[in-house]
């Protein structure tokens, strides 16, 4: 976690700068779990293929969580997130090695809006490919 | 199969009350990788100026997938649960959800629409607690790719 984000501190078009997150197979399990969503293109690579996949792809969910905890880290524990949405774009494909895959979010402040509020545009790439857009976080700063 | 258009704008019944556990919470924050100390820790959580632990972000789909996933499940509407992938999400909270949180989700299906070969689907999930403040409303797109 980074050091507390104050309103006034923060000013329009600022950058955020990107992280990159890793995610493996065992992630996709884990979070089949914690989830509830067991949809088998997230862990069985002969159903994926055979519905037209590439290979197991990550829940978009597990995505957006990304996009969260790169929000939340940057905000710091006073800020509270009053809105997010993404649409999901392209696929995290997952391959069955030691390496898996990764996403990069990167962000920047887009406007700061009444109510201590600040609206954050999320990027979130992975393989080269844009996997989120119209990712935007909503926080109320102290 | 066709998706059965007759289910727009069903309201499906709200499901059965859903506790909110700081088990649950820690256990969602380990599997997106997140050490958040908020999801974890009760007095990181009470020095940011709440009563017991949050949940991330995304944690609400821990509720309202099982319970739109039910209601997609039905066999009348016609999905084919393999063919579908998650096209867009949205959450508008009135504050983070905590642990013991009692709520409900309650389902309602908002849009049906072709897309070229493949049909969307539009959920809107209110989470509301036992004792009725909404805490949450969850906007789900789904895609069902044509074959």
């Amino acid at each position: 976690m980074s050091d507390q984000v104050s309103y006034d501190s923060v000013e329009a078009g600022a950058e955020i700068p990107a992280v990159s997150y890793p995610v493996s197979r065992l992630s996709l399990v884990k979070y089949c779990g914690a989830s509830g969503d067991f949809n088998v293109i997230h862990w069985n690579e002969r159903i994926a293929k055979s519905v037209g996949l590439p290979d197991v792809i990550a829940h978009g969910m597990f995505t957006m969580a990304q996009a969260g905890r790169f929000v939340t880290d940057w905000a710091g524990a006073r800020a509270v997130v009053t809105e997010f949405g993404v649409r999901f774009s392209s696929m995290v494909v997952v391959p069955d090695d030691d390496t898996g895959a990764s996403i990069e979010v990167s962000g920047q402040v887009e406007e700061k809006l009444d109510g201590h509020r600040v609206a954050i545009a999320l990027t979130a790439r992975s393989a080269g490919a844009k996997v989120l857009t119209r990712a935007r976080a909503v926080v109320k700063l102290p | 199969m066709a998706i059965n258009r007759e289910y727009l704008g069903r309201a499906f019944p709200a499901s059965e009350p859903y506790e909110v556990s700081r088990v649950k919470i820690a256990e969602f924050a380990a599997a997106i990788g997140d050490p958040n100390l908020l999801y974890r820790d009760r007095a990181a959580a009470q020095a940011a100026g709440y009563a017991d632990v949050i949940a991330p972000p995304t944690f609400p789909i821990v509720i309202t997938f099982a319970r739109s996933g039910a209601a997609l499940a039905d066999p009348g509407l016609g999905l084919n649960y393999a063919m579908v992938v998650h096209g867009e999400q949205r959450f508008s909270y009135a504050r983070p959800l905590m642990a013991g949180d009692i709520v409900t989700a309650q389902v309602t299906l908002t849009d049906i629409r072709d897309v070229g070969r493949n049909v969307t689907l539009t959920t809107s999930t209110d989470i509301t607690t036992v004792t009725g403040e909404h805490v949450c409303t969850a906007v789900a797109t789904i895609v069902e790719r044509g074959a």
